[in-house]
């Protein structure tokens, strides 16, 4: 059996604003063992860089972990003090961002930012650092290693600098790498190398990681279980290909059904998710993706439905589930999501390229 | 108060190709500084040309006395004479341009035959010693106070150094001055019975320093502080001060290597105008607090006319502060390693 | 020619009904301001003040500033007819702060009466020209620039002697350099749009039609910057009285006052404190209010 690396049990993060306190997380229990690479996908709003930014105990302002615990190797992060956190960050758990550029001291030299991360946990001496940056940048393919840690990150490419950041994460040989959109910042040529060097790194070390997207595909090449979230809850978990083959949440499924597939029936168009993310600070009553399921019936008005099983390790939150909806109301489903116009410039049936959902 | 938005674009006028031949940023660097050297010239040139003009083209001339008996036209033409204000306009300027040259400034014609050069000398260890002390006072506190208010923001001590900053930029200089002199000198005395206070005219290496370097420093803490303050909160919304904390990093290196070292670069313009204002306020000061400086021998030959006076301390004034805003550019390309130096 | 008028017309109607509801807009924001709010206030007094004192001084309510009375020389404050005291020349200190308030307060808003046409006029040329000349302006204002404020109208002020006009356009020319640089900028970055572009195409120059734009978007920077400016002209004139080249006896102004006070500051200390107040707390009030513009006219003022 693998061991449980990390446990979020029922967390809650929620953010005291004027306008009202907005539960950006909302009871999310998910864990991730040593070693695996867990997926985390939903649109933007969902809750997902909200949960990553919990583990850390980084919630910015006027945010607040508000119960919940997160447990890592049993010791609850959330109750460690200013010491221990500081030991625990960058160090146990390392967490890389979405956009380099923004996310990397400009007025710093790239090997300097790297050899800090390794220098304030005590856990390289000065001069060792420095030899173990270049063996980091070297690996995370970066040309010229040497030289390129005397550069600023200006100097850098966005391939390159994303590169720099993964060293960075990885420099403590952490065990679990938290990667909030690695990805999207960057060029589609460049995503494909970084998605390339991550499968590497995963395979030479080992590490756990946990990754954060609201792509389908990257979810596909790199990971082996995937927890959906909607509204600041997990809605579906389970592994890959299981979720990939039959997903049983209708959010799962309308995801899926927007990710463009190379083996698809030329026929198939793509399906959009109609509506908007839904007002976190006053949601829907009843199940939270109610006002936009194709497939949705009375109780889910009314009741939120609970994580059930519905599969070997799959669960998914949903009075209806996938597999219970028939044929003919799928086909309905992927028209319905046309809006009038299109239906009309398209002559219906087919429904309208929708692509990802919104970032 | 000039202290207005846009700073002016130097040295765009003088071409960009030399840039391109040197290809490491220390070679572009000295040319960088070489160009701004250059640009410093035709400045001077004009604030000469300028006060050269005003001062002929004024009314009336400098040897008519305000009120009493006038000199007479034999006194007048001779003083023309001695100080060369019978030659043509033209050639007045030249000579004058020559002579600055070569440090020479004329003489004043207040203190009949001694040079200009000379009464700036006298004046000089003064002026300089309160505008260092001033500048020694400005830099730590005033961004001291700006970062503290700005880490602790939305606190009482934020509140009370931003209302101190904002009351200490509007009252000027000579009101604050004469404040301080009544309560911390005058009526002190009054009420400990001379026990306390602080003095308030004439210069010593002492005490009687306090009084004008506080006057003269406080309004440069006060607008040194609210933007260090505002470009650190700015600075702490960044990414890369998330990034900072999630490499699990102590508080003191996230303040001092990432978010100091951002949010003072822009601090570090706001040197150059603080150098300007404290030549300006020097006048003021000096003029309170009875200190026989550069300034206040300003005051006087304007007072009386001295044009050659007048014409050499402005001159002076406009070096130094050229000068001063120089020294800035060139540490703000040295700061900021993206400044691109075409 | 058609199309250049049917495009103004179009964009004509479209700024009259955005503007009036931003200002309205503005106007609830600012209201919102206690500060700003508070230095409006004390400018209201100042200004009914400044047009009262004279009337006052007629009807005998208040002594005439230039009056000197030789028994009560240097008196503190708390004498019945004279409530704050009197100076080293028995004038009443009262009536010369509420008299000295008109010199204040004409300078800093004529000031700028002054300063704003010779800043519309350079920003414009600058602008709508371009190339060689708004350079050649440009770096005219760079040298402007290098002259420290104070020192230039000290010079300006010995050269033509301390009149009103010339302490009046001294104290502008020193100051018309902020206003010129923000008209320029906005007509630069009018002249970026695309309706521009299209009345230029069509072979008109744009001249009308920019500085329609020019008056909608950029009246709130524009307000904002000459706001600023009081307080910078008030304070000028102040330092000058203070340093005894500015407006001359027996027109009592603050800075005189508080140099008068400072003389005579060990017999009697409370005559400097008056009028050091006063200047303060006007400049306080002007730039509470300035802030208050500012924030009020933000870039939602701006399209």
């Amino acid at each position: 059996m693998a061991q449980t690396l990390l446990q979020v049990e029922d967390l809650h993060t929620q953010f005291f604003t004027s306008r009202g306190v907005v539960r950006a997380v909302d009871g999310v229990t998910l864990h991730i063992d040593a070693g695996e690479t867990l997926g985390i996908v939903g649109e933007s709003g969902c809750g997902k860089t909200i949960t990553a930014l919990s583990i850390l105990r980084l919630v910015p302002d006027p945010g607040r972990i508000v119960s919940g615990r997160i447990l890592f190797r049993g010791n609850d992060v959330v109750k460690m003090d200013d010491e221990e956190i500081r030991d625990f960050r960058g160090n146990d758990v390392a967490m890389i961002f979405q956009d380099p550029m923004t996310s990397l001291n400009p007025v710093t030299k790239i090997g300097p930012q790297i050899e800090e991360s390794m220098t304030a946990h005590n856990r390289f001496t000065p001069v060792l650092a420095k030899t173990r940056v270049i063996e980091l940048l070297t690996r995370v393919r970066v040309p010229s290693a040497e030289r390129r840690a005397r550069d600023y990150p200006h100097q850098f490419s966005g391939g390159m600098r994303q590169r720099a950041m993964i060293a960075m994460g990885l420099s403590n040989e952490p065990e679990l790498l938290i990667a909030d959109e690695p990805t999207t910042a960057l060029d589609v040529t460049v995503q494909a190398q970084i998605i390339q060097l991550m499968k590497q790194l995963n395979r030479e070390l080992g590490t756990a990681m946990m990754l954060i997207t609201h792509n389908m595909a990257l979810v596909a090449s790199l990971c082996q279980r995937v927890v959906v979230m909607y509204a600041g809850r997990v809605v579906e978990e389970g592994p890959v290909e299981q979720i990939f083959r039959s997903p049983q949440h209708p959010y799962t499924w309308s995801l899926l059904r927007s990710v463009p597939r190379v083996d698809e029936a030329r026929k198939e168009r793509l399906v959009s998710i109609k509506g908007l993310p839904p007002d976190l600070s006053n949601p829907p009553p009843g199940c939270k993706f109610h006002p936009r399921c194709p497939f949705v019936v009375e109780r889910c008005k009314v009741e939120e439905p609970p994580l059930g099983e519905v599969d070997v390790e799959q669960v998914a939150r949903c009075w209806v589930l996938m597999r219970n909806v028939s044929e003919l109301d799928i086909a309905a489903a992927k028209t319905s999501a046309l809006s009038v116009d299109a239906a009309r410039k398209l002559k219906a049936p087919v429904s309208e390229v929708g692509g990802a959902p919104t970032s | 108060m000039a202290v207005t938005a846009g700073r002016p674009n130097r040295g765009a006028l003088l071409p960009a190709r030399v840039s391109a031949l040197t290809g490491s940023r220390a070679g572009s660097l000295t040319i960088f500084i070489v160009r701004r050297v250059l640009w410093m010239i035709p400045i001077i040139f004009f604030v000469i040309l300028i006060t050269f003009l005003l001062m002929h083209l004024a009314p009336g001339s400098p040897w008519d006395k305000d009120g009493g008996r006038q000199l007479s036209q034999v006194v007048r033409d001779n003083l023309n004479a001695k100080y060369g204000l019978n030659k043509p306009e033209l050639q007045q300027f030249m000579l004058y341009l020559w002579n600055a040259i070569h440090f020479d400034f004329g003489l004043s014609y207040q203190y009949s035959g001694k040079s200009v050069v000379k009464l700036i000398a006298e004046g000089w260890p003064y002026t300089m010693t309160l505008g260092v002390l001033a500048f020694l006072l400005i830099v730590p506190v005033g961004v001291g106070l700006g970062v503290l208010a700005a880490l602790r923001q939305n606190s009482r001590v934020d509140y009370i150094t931003m209302g101190f900053a904002t009351f200490a930029a509007s009252f000027p200089n000579f009101v604050i001055g004469a404040l301080m002199v009544v309560f911390l000198s005058v009526l002190m005395a009054k009420w400990t019975q001379r026990a306390f206070f602080l003095p308030a005219a004439d210069f010593g290496l002492d005490d009687h320093l306090i009084m004008p370097v506080i006057t003269l420093s406080l309004l440069p803490i006060a607008y040194t502080a609210r933007l260090t303050r505002a470009s650190t909160l700015d600075t702490i919304r960044q990414d890369f001060i998330r990034t900072a904390w999630a490499k699990g990093l102590s508080e003191r290196l996230v303040v001092v290597r990432h978010i100091l070292k951002n949010s003072l670069i822009p601090v570090v313009t706001t040197l150059g105008p603080t150098f300007a204002f404290l030549v300006t306020g020097s006048i003021i000061v000096e003029t309170i607090f009875n200190i026989p400086g550069i300034g206040r021998a300003f005051v006087t030959a304007v007072s009386s006319r001295d044009y050659p006076m007048i014409l050499g301390t402005t001159v002076l004034f406009s070096v130094i502060i050229a000068v001063a805003n120089l020294v800035v550019d060139v540490l703000y390309v040295f700061i900021d390693p993206r400044v691109r130096l075409t | 020619m058609a199309i250049p008028v049917a495009v103004e017309q179009a964009i004509d109607w479209e700024i009259g009904e955005q503007q009036i509801g931003l200002w309205r807009d503005a106007w609830q924001r600012f209201r919102r301001n206690r500060l700003a709010l508070l230095g409006g206030a004390l400018v209201l007094i100042l200004v009914v003040v400044a047009f009262l004192s004279p009337l006052l001084v007629h009807f005998g309510i208040i002594i005439n500033p230039t009056t000197q009375e030789v028994e009560h020389i240097e008196v503190g404050p708390g004498m019945f007819r004279h409530v704050l005291g009197t100076d080293q020349l028995g004038r009443d200190t009262l009536s010369r702060l509420m008299f000295g308030s008109r010199i204040s307060l004409s300078v800093g808003i004529l000031v700028q009466g002054i300063i704003l046409p010779i800043g519309l006029a350079i920003g414009l040329t600058a602008g709508y020209f371009g190339g060689r000349i708004d350079n050649l302006l440009m770096r005219f204002t760079d040298i402007w620039y290098a002259f420290p404020d104070l020192i230039f109208v000290l010079v300006l002020v010995s050269v033509f002697g301390p009149s009103l006009l010339s302490i009046f356009g001294a104290i502008a020319l020193v100051n018309w350099v902020g206003l010129a640089r923000l008209v320029r900028g906005q007509v630069l970055s009018i002249k970026e749009k695309e309706f521009i572009e299209a009345a230029r195409s069509s072979g008109s120059a744009p001249f009308k039609l920019i500085v329609k734009h020019l008056l909608p978007n950029s009246l709130g920077p524009i307000i904002v910057t000459l706001t600023f400016g009081i307080p910078q002209a008030i304070f000028l004139e102040a330092v000058l009285s203070f340093l005894g080249v500015g407006i001359q006896p027996p027109t009592p102004t603050w800075g005189q006052m508080v140099f008068d006070g400072y003389e005579a500051i060990y017999a009697n200390p409370t005559s400097v404190v008056f009028p050091a107040l006063a200047i303060g707390f006007t400049l306080l009030a002007f730039s509470f209010i300035g802030d208050g513009l500012r924030d009020a006219l933000d870039p939602r003022m701006r399209r």
